[in-house]
């Protein structure tokens, strides 16, 4: 998107690719000059009203339709919309759960957007979610029960990392190899790896007459409410810590280190940067390497941090939602933790309002959202462009004296 | 007549991927990727539970799924032709929006959170033998017809010649007096009548509408499109495999060989293989994908 998106003043764009083709390539070493190119990149300029303007026009969008549906239903749109404030962030309940959903979207949508960076479009988060939870719950279940939760949680993490990680290298290396379309692998990994899930957990591993694995013996994390009372009852954990961090990560990765600034080129302009000396391969598979490990790592919030297992179907649908989050969150790090807590509290406020109108109608919103940004963004911005062009014409037109100049 | 009846059963699971799949070529040939293809599937399997139910007429469902379908087309092309919208997140917020939407309306129409009413369906009840019956459905012979009907059409007439050049070459096409986004516009309804009619024989076949019942067969359907190379021929070759090897899911699950999920696998492992290059490098439709 980002990349689709800005072909229409790809001049400044390329800059950076084309400046490094001298410097960039594999000679790099040190540190200081690594600092030194990603400081002389030029720095894309972000009109604020790009960056703001299309998500504002999707939620104005999907506020109407969301009235429509409601008035369908023969209820007041006012009141439902109160309910719905008042089912999320109106009590400590409300806003431990919506942290709780904020948590795993954060990872989807992080997922989502670092593949989107380097021009990929992984639509496997939800395989590689459901992936990493199951990873997490058999590193869980193998560890002794005894391990002091200070080693025992990080090597379930990990392994959930992993463990997504190599469904994301796989639609990466085959991406790089072969050129299959990584929107396609990863589609049909979604389904194989649920499959293969799904088996694992009904005729392998499980609880009789459920779905879902034994209970794991360590590695739990704790809950947001042993430190804060407040939060007792709701699903929210310390998950959200480890999701905050690798937002962090991601934008310190993507903006301030030599391998993020590769990426970015390559999402910008693969030819440049192979010509540049990228190794254009290897960075599509380590991307979506690193993009399955943050999806995985969003597993950890339902396995550890809420459930204590693993349960066949607990992904349900937060995977694709990474997109919406992505989307929203015009791929920067920092923009998906606020679209990440707005899309969690569409998902919980649902549930708030489930009695008078369907909690679907929150569903029905996000993917509106969605729509409305895919189509709002280039839109607005090919808008603004041409307001920017008109009033420069003038502004030349002035200062040439020629009649018609409006400055 | 056990071959018999792995043939019957086989068209019959194969009707849905073929309708489906010839949506999914004549989308991808004008250009624009199919993922919408299960959202498509899904609406015109609800409209068409909606329109047999309120008209009483298994007729009225097939209007019904062909209005849904259009409905649902028709946000899928504004967004990508008007607007230009990345048509991969297009198709996966139109799933999304089908799916929770049908579920909304499940709601708000039947006062149901899972199915709908039973629905009049095609006949067939004179019929002793269940898997004969389905053949009096009219979807069925559409569906055998659509795959080699579409594939006449692509390669023998102008408006087929039309289609692969703008999937090929738009601005040839263009420069030779063909409205683009037009005939897009017109190969996308097209698409959608298909890909509603293969969701509504799912539905007026099982007599009601459940909540997601297409439960992945659109991306089945896509698969068959992406293993098939774009050729309507070989699309439904790969259609009638796939519907094969559920069959033979279906027929052995008594002998518990493989386990059901292993066999679900199966069309999409072809996909990722065929996409390798393994079977022959498959190029999809130049322009796929970059309608601007």
């Amino acid at each position: 998107m980002s990349a689709a998106g800005n072909t229409g003043h790809s001049g400044k764009r390329t800059e950076p690719v084309a400046e490094g083709r001298e410097h960039l390539p594999r000679q790099v070493s040190s540190t200081a000059e690594t600092r030194a190119l990603v400081q002389a990149t030029p720095r894309v300029r972000t009109d604020i009203w790009e960056a703001v303007l299309p998500p504002l026009v999707a939620l104005c969008i999907a506020a109407v339709v969301g009235d429509l549906l409601i008035l369908s239903f023969g209820e007041a749109p006012a009141s439902v919309f109160s309910l719905l404030v008042k089912g999320t962030w109106g009590n400590a309940y409300g806003i431990g759960q919506v942290l709780y959903k904020t948590t795993t979207l954060t990872c989807t949508g992080l997922a989502f957007a670092l593949a989107a960076r380097a021009g990929l479009f992984n639509v496997g988060a939800e395989g590689q979610l459901a992936a990493g939870g199951f990873g997490a719950a058999l590193a869980g279940l193998l560890l002794p029960s005894g391990m002091p939760a200070l080693l025992a949680i990080p090597v379930c993490v990990l392994v959930a990392m992993f463990a997504g990680a190599i469904v994301g290298a796989v639609p990466g290396a085959l991406r790089a190899r072969f050129g299959a379309s990584e929107v396609i692998v990863t589609i049909m990994l979604n389904f194989i790896v649920l499959a293969l899930l799904n088996w694992f957990v009904s005729a392998k591993l499980h609880v009789p007459e459920t779905l879902h694995t034994p209970a794991i013996a360590a590695g739990m994390v704790p809950r947001l409410a042993d430190v804060f009372t407040m939060f007792r009852g709701s699903a929210a954990n310390f998950t959200i810590v480890l999701a905050l961090l690798a937002a962090v990560a991601s934008w310190w990765y993507l903006f301030h280190t030599r391998s993020g600034y590769e990426l970015r080129a390559v999402g910008l302009q693969p030819d440049a940067a192979e010509y540049g000396g990228v190794r254009v391969p290897r960075v599509l598979w380590v991307t979506m390497a690193l993009s399955g490990a943050l999806a995985g790592l969003g597993g950890v919030n339902f396995v550890l941090g809420y459930k204590g297992y693993y349960e066949d179907g607990f992904a349900g649908g937060a995977g694709f939602l990474g997109i919406a989050v992505a989307l929203v969150g015009r791929n920067h790090p920092f923009g998906i933790l606020g679209a990440a807590l707005l899309f969690a509290t569409l998902s919980q406020g649902g549930l708030a309002v489930n009695a008078i109108v369907p909690k679907q109608l929150t569903d029905i919103l996000t993917a509106v959202v969605i729509l409305a940004v895919a189509t709002a963004v280039p839109e607005v911005q090919k808008q603004l462009r041409a307001a920017a062009a008109s009033v420069s014409a003038s502004f030349h037109a002035a200062r040439r004296g020629a009649p018609g100049g409006t400055a | 007549m056990i071959v018999l009846i792995f043939v019957l059963q086989t068209i019959r699971i194969a009707i849905p991927y073929l309708l489906a799949a010839a949506g999914g070529v004549m989308s991808e040939r004008v250009g624009v990727i199919a993922l919408g293809l299960e959202g498509l599937m899904l609406s015109g399997a609800f409209g068409a539970a909606l329109g047999s139910y309120y008209g009483n007429s298994p007729w009225m469902g097939l209007l019904g799924a062909l209005v849904a379908g259009a409905v649902v087309t028709v946000v899928l092309a504004i967004a990508t032709l008007r607007f230009k919208a990345n048509q991969v997140v297009v198709g996966v917020a139109i799933n999304l929006l089908v799916v929770a939407t049908t579920r909304f309306f499940l709601r708000l129409v039947f006062d149901s959170a899972s199915n709908s009413p039973r629905v009049p369906g095609f006949g067939g009840e004179g019929i002793s033998n269940v898997l004969l019956a389905s053949f009096v459905n009219p979807v069925v012979w559409l569906g055998l017809a659509a795959l080699p009907v579409l594939g006449w059409v692509l390669y023998h007439t102008p408006f087929g010649l039309r289609v692969r050049a703008v999937g090929e070459k738009p601005e040839a096409a263009a420069s030779l007096g063909v409205a683009v986004t037009s005939l897009r516009f017109k190969g996308l309804l097209i698409a959608g009548a298909l890909a509603s009619l293969g969701g509504a024989y799912l539905s007026l076949d099982q007599h009601q509408f459940t909540d997601s019942m297409t439960a992945g067969r659109g991306f089945i359907a896509l698969a068959a499109v992406i293993f098939g190379r774009w050729e309507p021929v070989r699309v439904a070759v790969a259609c009638v495999l796939f519907a094969a090897a559920e069959t033979l899911q279906i027929q052995l699950q008594g002998a518990q060989l493989i386990p059901s999920q292993f066999v679900e696998m199966i069309p999409y492992l072809l996909t990722i293989i065929a996409l390798a290059g393994v079977v022959g490098r498959s190029v999809a439709p130049a322009a796929l994908g970059k309608t601007d």
